[in-house]
């Protein structure tokens, strides 16, 4: 059966700092925070860009591609109701270094690779959108570019 | 480094009395009550009474953490046993569990004790009950009125990954991909464990267990299954840090700190740590043998955090005791980490057999194998004499602090 998340969501606080990555993908869209001088995407969110101290940093929208850095298949019935679902770590296609802890879905587990493409897809919950990620399937219509 | 110079300022501490209570599962005792028991043998064994100690240090204490994890406060413990102090601290933050027995150190090299009591207390498994391990955040909500998270765990929990199996599962299965890691090698921290803790008679799970019982135990979270995981578990381990003037009048051989690690050069995050497979165990042990001559070919006994199988892993790359992505062949077989092995790994049975005291268990048993108290399981050097140095590490993922300990001067 392919993957999908646990069965109940525990949901991030939107505050000043991660609220606009919580809420991004209304529009469909995934967002990291960016410096406009070094150009470095910053995650979590920080006040200035911890690379280079810059105070101009702002939101900006990524490709929504990452590849599988690691992934685990949680069994154990910490959330009632839930089948077993994967818990990946990806990497953003933008820049290596930022990860993101998320759920691998509509994908068969045994099928999950370490280095395997994945994109991005929301799940919405109240106002959360949890960026969720996906094998990259063969050529899609909405992608021309692609 | 500080090597050259002046010795490091922990060099003037020493650990002049061990303690712990009762330690098993569902004792139904209050923390405090164990703390007490702990720390009153801690004191007696140092050959001191209550009112020479003028420090006092613990982690985490005051509310830290879920359910029986944060141990009785330091002005709690100060209170039950009318302390009269000239420091004291207390708190979660800093180079893993050890932070406390570090920052002892530190203060009878600065002057301000002479003799600091520390403790750690987990009574985790009483408060639990019969309910099970939950997850961090409780596991799951349902519906309104679920709290809402921020701060680290906002960037885990969402997702499900509500333990830290999940977290370091992720670390295991990473290692099965980049270093050929498999089940069987893993599998020989958690066997090791349990044949150690055969001969330690207040060890929580002490039945036999072979490969393939380890094999055949169901999965948590996918490499991990039940035997890569700790239990929680009730005790207070306590010792006595002391200047190292009073080690000739100790009445047991007082145990020498030689160097504390204490860095953390990485990022401070489970998920955005530069390097995956190791994290911060990297920083901490490089900077533990920066403040040190002595090599980890001279370490005859090694209690590395096992909190989850994977980091005892973890941390025989990081202290050198093999190469980088080389601890599956180091244990394959079982033999190297034995206690008739060229390193002697977590004696007592390790956190996974001996019981989750949080770090503590660790520190007490490097103690207990040099000052030759381990009875059946006293490991020896080649042509049977005592152990001279061993490796203390604590802690997993961001979180890593350790601690080389020798019988004497050093």
């Amino acid at each position: 059966m392919p993957a999908r998340g646990p069965a109940i969501r525990l949901l991030p606080r939107l505050d000043q700092d991660s609220g606009f990555f919580w809420t991004s993908g209304a529009d469909g869209r995934l967002r990291f925070q960016r410096c406009h001088r070094c150009g470095s995407f910053v995650h979590p969110p920080a006040p200035r860009c911890p690379e280079c101290l810059s105070e101009d940093v702002a939101p900006e929208v990524v490709s929504g591609r990452a590849t599988v850095v690691a992934h685990t298949v949680n069994v154990h019935p910490w959330i009632p109701g839930s089948e077993p679902y994967v818990v990946g770590l990806v990497s953003i296609e933008e820049q290596e270094s930022v990860r993101l802890t998320t759920n691998l879905i509509d994908v068969e587990p045994e099928e999950i690779r370490t280095g395997m493409p994945v994109e991005v897809v929301f799940e919405q919950h109240e106002d959360v959108y949890l960026p969720l990620f996906r094998p990259v399937r063969a050529v899609r219509s909405d992608r021309p570019g692609l | 480094m500080p090597t050259t110079a002046e010795p490091p300022l922990e060099r003037r501490a020493v650990i002049s009395g061990i303690g712990q209570s009762a330690v098993g599962r569902h004792l139904g005792r209050s923390d405090i009550d164990l703390t007490v028991e702990a720390c009153l043998a801690a004191v007696a064994d140092a050959g001191l009474t209550r009112d020479d100690i003028d420090g006092l240090a613990t982690y985490p204490g005051m509310g830290a953490g879920t359910g029986g994890f944060a141990g009785p406060s330091s002005p709690e413990v100060q209170d039950a046993l009318r302390l009269r102090l000239n420091w004291h601290d207390g708190g979660g933050e800093g180079p893993g569990q050890m932070r406390a027995v570090i920052a002892a150190c530190l203060a009878v090299a600065a002057g301000l004790a002479r003799h600091v009591l520390v403790y750690r207390t987990v009574s985790e498994s009483t408060a639990q009950g019969s309910g099970g391990r939950p997850g961090i955040g409780g596991g799951g909500g349902s519906g309104g009125g679920v709290p809402r998270f921020s701060g680290f765990l906002q960037w885990s929990l969402p997702f499900g990954a509500v333990s830290a199996v999940n977290w370091l599962a992720l670390v295991a299965e990473r290692r099965m991909y980049e270093f050929s890691l498999t089940r069987e090698q893993l599998g020989q921290i958690a066997i090791n464990g349990r044949r150690n803790a055969a001969d330690n008679p207040k060890a929580v799970y002490r039945d036999p267990m072979d490969l393939a019982d380890y094999l055949d135990a169901r999965m948590i979270s996918t490499p991990l299954c039940l035997f890569d995981c700790d239990a929680p578990s009730d005790g207070s381990t306590a010792f006595v840090v002391s200047h190292r003037d009073y080690a000739p009048d100790a009445p047991r051989p007082a145990c020498h700190v030689n160097a504390v690690g204490t860095a953390l050069r990485g990022r401070a995050s489970w998920d955005q740590f530069d390097d995956p497979t190791t994290m911060a165990a990297r920083d901490a042990a490089a900077s533990m043998w920066e403040r040190t001559d002595l090599r980890p070919a001279d370490v005859d006994v090694a209690q590395l955090y096992d909190g989850f199988s994977i980091l005892a892993m973890v941390w025989l790359e990081a202290l050198g005791f093999c190469g980088r992505g080389e601890s599956g062949a180091f244990v394959e077989d079982g033999t190297a980490i034995s206690r008739l092995g060229a390193l002697p790994l977590n004696t007592a049975g390790g956190q996974l057999s001996g019981g989750r005291l949080h770090g503590f268990g660790l520190i007490h048993e490097a103690c207990v194998q040099l000052r030759g108290e381990g009875g059946a399981r006293q490991v020896f050097r080649r042509g049977g004499a005592l152990p001279e140095v061993a490796a203390v590490s604590n802690g997993g993922g961001p979180i890593a602090g350790t601690l080389l300990l020798t019988r004497g001067t050093g």
